[in-house]
Formats: structure tokens, C-alpha cells, sequence
């Protein structure tokens, strides 16, 4: 039984060409041939002298014209788009540069690769913030793990954590030195090179949000 | 010319031709590897660096230190040796693919013969414009009275356009009165050494190859013979440099025999095994054909052979069909532009220049025409095998041995002919050697303004990385990361 009853139609512009109506000149196979190096030669000569004059396109700005659009990576590279999830990085607080995480877990807990390790502290007795916040003893996130989700950054009711650092994990040779602690956390900047996060951050007492107080139960 | 100057010039030149097929056979390597990514919009490899210690200086060289790594490689490759495999054979098979190719440019001129003592010579003179007479140091007048007061220079001297001194010497390591005839005989020892290694190797790709590389290259062996038996007849020698000057008193080969040119360039590409008829070494149906079972410096000197055998079929394209070392309108004693009997320009050039020019012109039309033959490998692809037999048998031996037939005629009847045909065939001799020097000079303009012309650019930003390079004013390069 025939497998493939039904006859592939044709496409419309389709032009049929049975081997008794090829001429003489086609059979020979020279014209192609002819063809063929030119299109060679012409990309060749192109593209040579565009190597030579130093003009070659860019290859993210200019990649749709002809000619040659490698990416030499690493020495260039494709700058990534803004909303691009790279490294994360622990924005920290603009006055004293601890890190904003109040150690809530959230993430660790959001994170569905489970790449987020937190060991939440206690501030010292007397400090104003002890009982109303804590702090990361350790952060320490395994970015072989991470599958850059960005749930994270999403769960974090503080925006300690980002993923703008526009970096993608850099390649290392054993796998411990992807496991990115806390300190290397903090020292990424973000892509406008700066530490803290765009979003100003309140602390209790602060008149334009008046309903923000250390006082528990309070509310 | 006494015997140790003779070894001397024999021991130079097979410096020079040696020297520049090895050489040529290293650079094809790269413009192989170059020009296919220029064609097909790549950059190519570049990454080979030598770096210079305790500088930040790194050499690339346009990726032609892979060259020199590639080379390192094979070097210190294991030389595997199959165990059921005829050790002796094995080993011979690379010697015996690459010794013929190395043998048969020694024939090969790579200029006219250069009349030593006319290189430069020394006159003096006392009123300029009156040469006297020099003889060991001292100038004598016409009287041959010693004058003391004459200054002695040195000039370059023009020599005859016909006939070359009998003390002269030949620009090609053996000037063999049988020159084609060599060819012949060494160009068919290519065949054993791709057979031994197939047969050798104990295996089934490797034998498979070596029978294709046997029966194409017997094959085309004839058509090649045939082709150009044409060339012969028409030149009325065998020997290579009368062949060359003859194209440069009349007409290049290309233009007497047409057809002869373009089947020998075809069957020299199936010569060279290489696409579109590298049946031998097919990758996607026999790994890679006789030389499967090599590694090392042995596969080595197969692929390096290869090579330099595109420069060898290049150097004998050259020298029987594109004029060997001649320029247009170039000849031993200047520039002579004429029509038929009549002169239309001349321009005396010293010998020396003239030597040099030629010498230069035959290395550069090699390259070109090697570099034609990697724009034919990365153009074409591969026939198959029955059609590569067809075209060699079906159709390219019977067109050659039609070239004979016809060419034969028109030799006999151009002897035959009136004066007044023959003046005719010496204008048309005349037009297209100036028609080569048109299209030399075309080629070059077109080539000149075509480097002037900048490129037009157009900008396409998609997305935001596209965005923040232009931005940035472009893809920059930035530091290496770890």
C-alpha cells in the first residue's frame, strides 16, 4: 500500500524543468559554474576590502547588511538587553553599606532551584533595629544551581536582592568557586555602577512615610 | 662558467623554487582557510598568537601563525601506526606522494635565460656622452693610450631582444630538452603514493579511497597527456622555456588554445584531488579517503603535499597556457608595442630590471591562479563518482583528442598560408597580448577604486541590545574577563 497516497502539490511559482528540456549550455553545467564564483568572488572581494579599510559592520548595530558580522567573544561582545538576568548582587544601604537584606528567607524561600542559603542574625542588644529586623549572618547563593528565574529578586519585600548587574556568571574551573558569598555579593555593581538600589529605601521616622515605626504591635 | 659558480646557481635556484613551493604550500594552507571565510562572511581563524614575554605585545599576523602551529602540531602528534597495517608501505606512502611533487618544478622556468655578464657592467668616461674603453681598471681612448683623469661608473645594460648568449643562464633548476615529457612522467607517480597508503593501512575507507584516487587519476592522467599534446604542436617543442617564449613572440596560450586550457585546468583539479573532485577523500562517505589511518607528521606531508600540489599544476598552467614569466609587450631587451610589422612604442629597459620583472611575474601569476583554484574548491561541490568518470572519460578525452585534430589543421594550414594571412594571424597575436595588458590595467583601476569606495552602511537597532550598543557607539571591544 502506498504510504503516501495523495501527490505533494506543487508551490504556485514553482517551474518545472524535465532533464529532456535542459538546453545544451545547462547540461554542460559551465553557466553555474560561472554563477557560482561570482557570487564567491564578489563576497570574497567585498568582504576583503572591507577587513582592509577597517569597515567591517558592527555586528549588533549594523547586522542585517551583507558582509562579515562576527562577534570576536570575549575581546567583544553583544551588550546584553536591559532587562538581561545576570550575576545578583546585595544592593546595600546608601548611609551605612550593610547589605538591605533583612534576612525574611523570602527568597531562599521563593527560589525554585533552592540556590539560596541564609543564615539569619540577631542584632546585638541596644541596637535600635534588634526585634523589628535581622540581618544575613551568611548569603550565599550557588550560581551553577541558580537557573536565573528571577524569583527572587521578585519575592524580596526590601529590593536587597537584584539581578542588574548585566555580567553573566563568570566561567571558573571547579565548581566551589561558584558558590558566591556574601561579600562578593555586596561588592557587584549594579549596571549603573552603583551599589544601592533606584528604589529609596524608608526608614521608621521618616516624614513622608509617617506609618513606618520600630515599635512592634504597634500596628 | 666554471663548475663551482654552476653548483652555486644550481644550488640557489633549487633554493628559490623549493623555497617558494614550500612556502606556497604553507600560505595556501591559510588562504584556504582565509579566503573560504571571506566568501562565506566568517572572519577565519586568527586566533594563534605568539606572544612576546613580558610585553603585552601579541603577534596574530593575520592567522598566519597557524600555519607555523599547525606544523608544530603534526610534530608532536603520536605517529600511529595500525597494527595490521604494512609498516613499510605505511611509512613509504607520504615520501612517495610528496618526492614527485617536489620533483617536477625542477623543469619548471621561472624566467628567461639571464645573460650574467650584461647584469651590470662598467664603462668611464671623461667628457660624458664619450664611453671609452675599460680594461682591468684603466681607461684607454681609441688610440688605446692610458687616460688617467677618466672616471669610471657603472650602468645597466640592454640586451638583444632575439637570441641569448651561449654562456648564459637558465632560470629553471634542470633546462631539459624533454621538459613536458618529465612532467608527464612524474606527475603519474602521484597515483602510487595515494594507493600504497590506502592499501597499506588495513583498512576498508583507506582502500576504497586509494582504488578512487587510482582510477581518477589514471584517468585524467590521459586527458591531461592529451590537452596537451595541442600546445605541444602548436609551439614545436617540448621543452618548457621555448614554449614561453614563443607565447611571448605571438600569443598566449590561453588565447591559441582555448579548449586545451580549460581541460587541462579541469583535469588538474582532478589531478590535485581536490573539490570538485575529491572523490578520494570524500569526508561524508569515507572519513578521509586513503590518509584515513595517518596522524602526525605523516598526515602531515599527505595534506601538505596536496598543497603544493595546486602550486605545481598552477606553475605548469602558468608556464604552457598564461605566458609563463612574459608580460604583455614585455620583452628581453624593454617595452616594444606593435601591431604586426609596425611599431607603435619602445622603451629600452636594462637587462636587470627586465630579469627582475619576469622573475616576479611568473611567483605572482602562480598565486593567482592558486588562489582561482581555492575559489573553484570553496564554489563547486563535489561531482559524483560516476559523473567525475564520465566527465573524464565521455567527455573531456574526447574534446581533447578533438583539440588535436583541429589544432593540427590550423597549424598546417597557418603554414601553408599566404603572407597576407599570416601578417593577419601576427596582428591578431598583437591585439590580444594588448588585450591582456587592457584587462591587466582594467583590473587594476577597478581594484583601486573599488578600495576607495566606502561602504554603504545602514543601521537596524532591534531590541534594547542593539539599543545600548549604538549608544555606546558601537560594539566595542572591552578587557577579557578572567
Amino acid at each position: 500500500m502506498n504510504a503516501f497516497p495523495k501527490k505533494a502539490a506543487l508551490p504556485a511559482n514553482a517551474v518545472v524543468v524535465s532533464p529532456e528540456e535542459r538546453s545544451i549550455v545547462t547540461e554542460t553545467y559551465l553557466p553555474e559554474v560561472g554563477r557560482g564564483l561570482a557570487v564567491s568572488m564578489k563576497h570574497f572581494f567585498q568582504n576583503t576590502k572591507e577587513m582592509l579599510r577597517g569597515e567591517r559592520p558592527d555586528p549588533v548595530t549594523e547586522r542585517l547588511d551583507p558582509g562579515i558580522s562576527t562577534i570576536s567573544y570575549p575581546e567583544q561582545k553583544r551588550p546584553y538587553p536591559e532587562r538581561f538576568r545576570g550575576v545578583h548582587r546585595l544592593t546595600l544601604r546608601e548611609e551605612t553599606n550593610d547589605p538591605r537584606c533583612v534576612a525574611c528567607l523570602c527568597c531562599s524561600t521563593a527560589c525554585p532551584a533552592q540556590c539560596i542559603f541564609i543564615e539569619a542574625g540577631e542584632y546585638p542588644e541596644g541596637d535600635k533595629r534588634r526585634g523589628y529586623e535581622r540581618f544575613p549572618v551568611k548569603f550565599v547563593i550557588d550560581e551553577l544551581r541558580c537557573i536565573f528565574c528571577g524569583y527572587c529578586v521578585e519575592a524580596c519585600p526590601c529590593d536587597a536582592i537584584r539581578m542588574d548587574t548585566g555580567a553573566h556568571a563568570t566561567p571558573y574551573d571547579s565548581r566551589d568557586q561558584f558558590i558566591y558569598d556574601k561579600d562578593l555579593l555586596m561588592a557587584f555593581p549594579g549596571r549603573d555602577g552603583g551599589h544601592a538600589s533606584a528604589n529609596p529605601r524608608h526608614e521608621p521616622g521618616d516624614p513622608t512615610h509617617p506609618g513606618v515605626t520600630r515599635e512592634q504591635g504597634s500596628h | 662558467m666554471n663548475l663551482v659558480f654552476q653548483l652555486i646557481f644550481a644550488l640557489l635556484k633549487i633554493l628559490i623554487m623549493v623555497g617558494f613551493l614550500f612556502n606556497v604550500g604553507a600560505l595556501l594552507t591559510w588562504v584556504d582557510r582565509r579566503q573560504s571565510a571571506m566568501i562565506q562572511d566568517r572572519i577565519g581563524p586568527n586566533r594563534a598568537v605568539i606572544k612576546i614575554p613580558g610585553t603585552k605585545i601579541e603577534i596574530r599576523a593575520l592567522g598566519l601563525i597557524h600555519t607555523a602551529a599547525d606544523g608544530l602540531k603534526f610534530f608532536f602528534k603520536e605517529d600511529f601506526i595500525p597494527p595490521n597495517a604494512d609498516k613499510l608501505l605505511f611509512g613509504l606512502a607520504p615520501i612517495l606522494s610528496m618526492a614527485p611533487v617536489l620533483a617536477l618544478i625542477a623543469v619548471i622556468p621561472f624566467g628567461d635565460v639571464v645573460d650574467l655578464g650584461a647584469l651590470w657592467k662598467f664603462g668611464c668616461e671623461v667628457v660624458p656622452g664619450h664611453p671609452l674603453t675599460l680594461d682591468h681598471g684603466q681607461c684607454f681612448d681609441e688610440a688605446h693610450k692610458l687616460v688617467a683623469n677618466a672616471s669610471i661608473f657603472r650602468y645597466w645594460p640592454v640586451v638583444p631582444r632575439f637570441g641569448s648568449p651561449p654562456g648564459g643562464l637558465d632560470l629553471a633548476v634542470a633546462p631539459l630538452g624533454i621538459g613536458l615529457l618529465y612532467i608527464f612522467a612524474l606527475a603519474g607517480q602521484g597515483i602510487i603514493g595515494a594507493a600504497i597508503a590506502g592499501w597499506s593501512s588495513d583498512n576498508k575507507f583507506s582502500l576504497m579511497g586509494a582504488l578512487r584516487a587510482a582510477s581518477q587519476m589514471v584517468s585524467y592522467e590521459v586527458t591531461i597527456g592529451l590537452s596537451l599534446v595541442g600546445a605541444m604542436m602548436l609551439y614545436g617543442t617540448v621543452r618548457l622555456d621555448d614554449m614561453v617564449r614563443w607565447q611571448g613572440e605571438n600569443c598566449w596560450g590561453i588565447f591559441a588554445q582555448p579548449l586545451a586550457f580549460f581541460i587541462f585546468f579541469v583535469a588538474a583539479v582532478a589531478e590535485t584531488k581536490r573539490i570538485p573532485f575529491d572523490l578520494p577523500e570524500a569526508e561524508s562517505e569515507l572519513v578521509s579517503g586513503y590518509f584515513t589511518e595517518y596522524s602526525g607528521m605523516k598526515f602531515g606531508m599527505f595534506y601538505f603535499a596536496e598543497y603544493m600540489e595546486v602550486a605545481t599544476s598552477s606553475m605548469i598552467l602558468v608556464t604552457i597556457f598564461l605566458g609563463g614569466w612574459q608580460l604583455p609587450f614585455i620583452h628581453r631587451d624593454g617595452l616594444t608595442i606593435s601591431l604586426g610589422e609596425m611599431s607603435i612604442f619602445h622603451l629600452a629597459v636594462p637587462h636587470i630590471w627586465v630579469t627582475i620583472l619576469q622573475v616576479l611575474t611568473f611567483f605572482g601569476k602562480v598565486l593567482v591562479v592558486c588562489s582561482f583554484q581555492a575559489f573553484v574548491r570553496w564554489s563547486l561541490p563535489r561531482f559524483r563518482y560516476d559523473q567525475l568518470m564520465k566527465i573524464g572519460w565521455r567527455v573531456l578525452l574526447p574534446l581533447s583528442l578533438a583539440n588535436i585534430f583541429v589544432t593540427g589543421c590550423l597549424v598546417l594550414g597557418a603554414q601553408q598560408a599566404s603572407d597576407g594571412l599570416q601578417a593577419g594571424l601576427k596582428i591578431a597575436a598583437d591585439v590580444s597580448q594588448g588585450l591582456v595588458a587592457a584587462l591587466i590595467t582594467a583590473l587594476v583601476i577597478v581594484g583601486v577604486f573599488g578600495m576607495l569606495k566606502p561602504r554603504k552602511k545602514s543601521t537596524w537597532l532591534v531590541g534594547s541590545s542593539a539599543n545600548a550598543a549604538f549608544a555606546r557607539g558601537g560594539t566595542k571591544e572591552t578587557a577579557m574577563q578572567a
